[in-house]
């Protein structure tokens, strides 16, 4: 049997769900994130305590066994969990800690004199954070959340573990068909790389811009 | 260095009963380090006062201490009708409003433009309107001399408009006292004269300013006061001619030194 154009198109399907997986998963991981990285630096040390020990704990566990607890654990307690959402909520939580752990050094990195100027001018924390460390720190963590954002939609092939039909699994299907292993994960492989490198490039292009702009 | 006191460079009144800042035998430690080891002095409603002294003899940290970007160990100090004290309590909102400081490194906003470095405090802090904060922004940039820069950046500006635009920010939330923490200590000579020409328009102008300072010349122009710092203490006080005529063995070793 030769991989037809029904096949093809199979594997497109499942590249969109890898897509919506990883938008899913950046959004939520964005958001968590972010909350993470803010408690991170806030000055109550049980904010800063509680978000080192979710990085710690979260870093710590494997994707694929916070997709069985989200998909399987939050079933047995009565939730009907779609595995859209478990993918993409385990997916959304591993990428808070890392996140918001380079979200964290982000902030810091921006210098201190900029927060002493920022409460000379008698700001309050909320305003010195929003309009005065956040666009700077922003501007630093722009090369890394992209560089990341590759990881999540490599990431998202972990979904197999629940048979999720994303572009690895909807690859793994047409294979059992077909037994053509090469040649079938050889373009699932060409079709992740497309849709990584671009954002590969684009990470390294702003960092050297950074770089050259010194900041 | 020669040190002339030239004639009254000041207009301003002679320190009032109630002054703008008084430091009340204040001591500040990072750690087991005692850096201002009980200082107390005061400065008068329009009057400026240059903290003079070597490398690590307190006068930053001091300086400092008035809007509690350091916070004092114990003692306390008066500024503007607010207390300043060691637990932190004090109504720091409050000094802050009424107190502008100026950094050695400007410390201007990178990624916002001369216009809006200025406006942002006064619409964030005092609910200015943007319209109202605009022309405050022209106002504030032409006592500098800088009204042409209003859209650039920061970065586009030498070190000199750099620091002429964070004195404008710093005066555009209409402060009672201005602290200026070296700033001049980062400038080329010359462009060290530009800042200190707005510092002094400043003064003539009847602001009050307390200022850490290396620039004995302009001190002794313009000072209504000099306290050289000497190991943590207030060493020695005199009006704007004691530089001429120290007393103290360390004031005339550091006067000789022309630092």
């Amino acid at each position: 049997m030769t991989l037809s154009l029904a096949n093809i198109v199979y594997l497109l399907q499942g590249t969109l769900w890898t897509v919506a997986l990883a938008l899913l998963g950046f959004a939520g991981g964005g958001a968590l994130g972010l909350a993470v990285a803010l408690m991170r630096v806030s000055r109550f040390a049980v904010l800063r305590l509680a978000a080192g020990t979710w990085i710690q704990v979260v870093q710590g566990i494997p994707l694929p066994v916070l997709i069985f607890l989200s998909y399987f654990g939050l079933g047995v307690t009565g939730f009907d969990v779609p595995a859209l959402i478990a993918v993409a909520l385990s997916i959304a939580i591993n990428s808070s800690a890392f996140l918001g752990d380079t979200w964290r050094g982000c902030i810091q990195a921006v210098a201190k004199t900029q927060w002493e100027a920022a409460d000379s001018l008698a700001l309050n924390g909320l305003q010195r954070m929003v309009d005065v460390v956040l666009p700077q720190a922003l501007r630093l963590a722009i090369p890394s959340t992209i560089g990341f954002s590759v990881q999540i939609i490599k990431n998202t092939s972990y979904a197999v573990v629940i048979g999720f039909i994303e572009l690895t699994q909807s690859g793994k299907i047409i294979n059992n068909a077909l037994y053509e292993p090469f040649l079938i994960f050889s373009i699932v492989g060409l079709i992740y790389f497309m849709l990584c490198s671009p954002l590969s490039n684009a990470s390294r292009r702003l960092e050297a811009r950074l770089r050259a702009r010194g900041a | 260095m020669t040190l002339h006191a030239i004639a009254p460079a000041s207009t301003a009144e002679p320190a009032q009963a109630t002054p703008m800042v008084r430091f009340n035998d204040v001591h500040k430690s990072f750690g087991i380090v005692e850096v201002l080891k009980g200082i107390s002095f005061a400065v008068g409603r329009g009057e400026v006062v240059c903290l003079i002294g070597r490398s690590g003899s307190g006068k930053s940290t001091a300086l400092r201490c008035i809007n509690g970007l350091e916070r004092i160990t114990t003692g306390s100090i008066d500024v503007c009708g607010h207390a300043v004290t060691p637990d932190g309590k004090a109504d720091l909102h409050a000094v802050r409003k009424r107190v502008g400081i100026v950094f050695q490194s400007y410390n201007l906003f990178p990624h916002l433009t001369v216009e809006q470095n200025i406006t942002l405090a006064p619409r964030r802090v005092k609910k200015t309107a943007p319209t109202e904060a605009r022309a405050l922004a022209a106002d504030v940039l032409a006592k500098v001399g800088l009204s042409d820069k209003i859209a650039s950046y920061p970065e586009q500006l030498s070190g000199g408009q750099q620091q002429r635009v964070a004195i404008a920010r710093a005066l555009a939330m209409q402060p009672e006292v201005m602290l200026f923490d070296e700033v001049t200590s980062a400038l080329d000579p010359e462009l060290t004269g530009e800042v200190l020409k707005v510092m002094e328009d400043l003064a003539r102008g009847g602001m009050t300013m307390v200022l850490v300072t290396h620039e004995m010349a302009f001190a002794s122009r313009v000072a209504d006061k000099i306290i050289f710092m000497h190991k943590g203490r207030v060493h020695e006080t005199g009006p704007r001619d004691l530089l001429s005529r120290p007393e103290t063995p360390e004031l005339r070793q550091f006067v000789g030194t022309g630092l």
